[in-house]
């Protein structure tokens, strides 16, 4: 039961770390975050079933179209439910990007229906079997992505200009600008690839899921209690929380049945955030007066 | 000054005013009978609605072209979608009632959502007619008079004949139960348990899972290690394919028999090349021999409907069936009752003698005691082939 438990937990965890580490991304640089972040895991596995099963374009192609658009959407939801709002000082970002979300849900809903579908692949299809364990391939490779992704994101804002600059504007937005920094663009950007890590989420949870206009709201969320519990700031502490969650989620069902899973999940959220209120991994923020 | 009439105005005005009175009753007699349906028409078991709809439509189209119901008036179906959704369907059961005023009210595939129509109907003194969900408190529903009628399965009765087969079949003594976690799901562990302890076997388990679930491995491997040798399923489309997906990925051969829930959808393309392991029931198959009335839907099927080019096509044949004799049986109840009126409207049903229908021979499908037409003598076996479904042989 443990190796079921461990390969479902790790499977599914590491999705929600992959979107979670969107949550970090920009939370790190704007002190926002998408609320919407679960329609972009949506959004990157609808477009993806539009090209490669509606229109037969291949993978290699359908992929990197559906990431542009998770992309392309990232972009909007900065420049039209966060930028504006916190320009004028107010934290109504955050019902914006809830609505935005719902807005997409529902557009996508009428555009693609609402029935789910599938996204055939040929890595969850054909298990590998160990002993009475069975693995779909995709679910190797969807830790492998999570935790290649983190190390992306980490060596990008550590070695890089980009990341550099990223990280004076977390540090003093101000003097970054003064710096000729565009901090205006930078936080635009992270939008951008937070919600290209949805959109590589959703399409890795597709073919061992469904495609469906409402399945990003409960992946968004379990996402951002992942984030949460991570610490926000850190983006490996968000990886670790989401694997744990996972691990969790699947030993809750494995050992005390379907019926505690959430109770047992979300209790154990709980007291994990009483224990460590700025989450497991993340810093305590000081404020000096 | 008093009128006076001519001769020929004292001749006119009578025959205009009879000529009147005869337009005024072509004109009620023209009224149409509006008949609801409130179904998932969308979501993931838009197909379920899609087939009642098909079933309800040959049938009012037979019943309108033999001249209608109650002296002339035409049958007219009025759909809602409730999109599996209780609240939702509730209300559009009351917007057909209050603003529709309809006749009668059909159910769809989610037993929650026939479940809260109930009281409303029975509240209301309109009749209710399921022809999918198959909990089996929403025909046992204590309400006294009772305005609720189904033509479908009862899980009781379906439990009784999914146990008898796995032990049959596949020779389970200790099946194990997966269950999607709702009134339906309940009603189905009531009733599985009851049918395993009338079998004299023991459940390996019963596990539940939910509608969104993304994994259900875990709740697998603990049947698995329970011992399970057949697992029962219940549950709709879009999930019950989850739990096929979820046992493929775990490689476990193990033999399943489930409930009707899973024709509901897009269940092939949804559970993928295990989708044919699957045996579960369904009333009715267009497949092998018909009956006169079966031989007829399925023509009148076909020249309606171009994507139906023989039996195979008619998916899901339980919707389309079940809807089409539970329409038939209304215009009979109709005319026993010669009114549209709720309670005389019950009272026709309960009046049935017989009715050579498309599942069977109906005699006195309905009573008192017994408000389901059909029992566990009309259920049939079958299983997925590609997108059709067909009945499983040896």
């Amino acid at each position: 039961m443990l190796a079921t438990a461990l390969v479902s937990g790790l499977s599914l965890g590491s999705i929600y770390g992959l979107i979670a580490l969107g949550f970090t991304l920009t939370f790190a640089v704007s002190g926002t975050v998408n609320f919407a972040q679960g329609s972009s895991v949506m959004l990157g596995a609808v477009v993806c079933h539009a090209l490669a099963v509606g229109l037969h374009w291949p993978m290699v192609a359908a992929v990197p179209v559906a990431l542009l658009a998770c992309a392309v959407w990232g972009l909007v939801v900065e420049r039209i439910a966060v930028r504006p709002f916190v320009a004028r000082g107010t934290n109504s970002w955050l019902m914006a990007t809830v609505a935005l979300g719902i807005l997409l849900d529902n557009v996508v809903m009428v555009l693609f229906g609402k029935e789910p579908r599938a996204l055939p692949s040929s890595l969850a299809d054909d298990p590998w079997v160990i002993g009475n364990i069975g693995i779909f391939p995709l679910q190797v490779v969807v830790p492998l992505v999570g935790l290649g992704l983190a190390l992306l994101v980490h060596l990008g804002m550590h070695r890089t200009e980009l990341g550099l600059k990223l990280r004076a504007a977390v540090e003093n937005p101000d003097a970054a600008r003064l710096m000729s920094i565009d901090v205006t663009l930078l936080i635009a950007l992270t939008y951008a690839a937070a919600a290209l890590l949805a959109g590589i989420g959703g399409i890795l949870i597709a073919p061992v899921y469904n495609v469906a206009y409402d399945m990003g709201t409960l992946f968004g969320i379990k996402a951002f209690a992942v984030a949460i519990l991570g610490g926000l700031t850190n983006p490996w502490g968000v990886v670790i929380a989401g694997l744990g969650y996972g691990l969790v989620e699947a030993c809750a069902t494995t050992w005390l049945g379907s019926g505690s899973t959430q109770i047992v999940t979300f209790s154990a959220v709980i007291a994990a955030l009483v224990l460590a209120p700025s989450g497991l991994f993340g810093r305590r923020t000081r404020v000096r007066v | 000054m008093p009128t006076k009439f001519t001769r020929r105005q004292a001749l006119v005005l009578p025959a205009g005013i009879a000529l009147g009175s005869l337009a005024g009753r072509a004109a009620m007699a023209a009224e149409p009978v509006k008949i609801g349906l409130v179904a998932a028409l969308s979501g993931a078991s838009a197909k379920s609605g899609e087939g009642i709809t098909r079933g309800l439509t040959i049938a009012i189209d037979e019943i309108n072209a033999k001249g209608g119901v109650l002296g002339g008036r035409m049958l007219e179906l009025v759909r809602r979608d409730d999109e599996s959704n209780p609240v939702k369907g509730q209300t559009a059961a009351r917007e057909l009632i209050d603003k529709e005023g309809v006749a009668i009210l059909f159910g769809g595939i989610d037993s929650p959502v026939s479940l809260a129509i109930v009281p409303v109907a029975n509240a209301a003194q309109v009749p209710f007619m399921g022809v999918w969900a198959a909990a089996t408190n929403i025909t046992r529903n204590g309400a006294n008079p009772n305005f609720i009628f189904r033509v479908s399965a009862v899980d009781v009765l379906v439990d009784r004949a999914l146990m008898k087969y796995a032990t049959t079949k596949f020779g389970a003594k200790t099946p194990g139960l997966m269950l999607v976690n709702n009134g339906w799901g309940e009603s189905n562990l009531a009733g599985l348990t009851a049918a395993a302890e009338a079998a004299g076997i023991k459940l390996a388990g019963a596990e539940k899972f939910d509608d969104k679930d993304a994994d259900m491995t875990p709740q697998l491997q603990r049947l698995r290690d329970a011992g399970a040798d057949t697992v029962i399923l219940v549950g709709n489309a879009a999930p019950g394919a989850q739990v096929i997906k979820s046992l493929q990925r775990s490689a476990w051969t193990v033999p399943i028999v489930s409930h009707w829930g899973i024709s509901g959808g897009r269940f092939p393309e949804l559970a993928g090349s295990w989708a044919g392991k699957v045996h579960f029931i369904q009333t009715y198959s267009f497949f092998g021999p018909q009956n006169d009335v079966g031989k007829q839907v399925l023509a009148a099927l076909m020249k309606k409907y171009p994507d139906i080019k023989g039996p195979g096509d008619v998916t899901p044949p339980v919707g389309v069936a079940n809807a089409y004799d539970a329409m038939q049986l209304t215009a009979l109840a109709m005319a026993k009752a010669g009114s549209t009126e709720g309670a005389k409207l019950r009272e026709g049903f309960l009046a049935i003698e017989s009715y050579q229908g498309l599942i069977k021979n109906y005699t006195k499908p309905f009573t008192d005691a017994n408000h389901d037409a059909l029992n566990e003598n009309d259920y049939v076996m079958v299983r997925y082939n590609g997108d059709q479904i067909e009945p499983v042989t040896g």
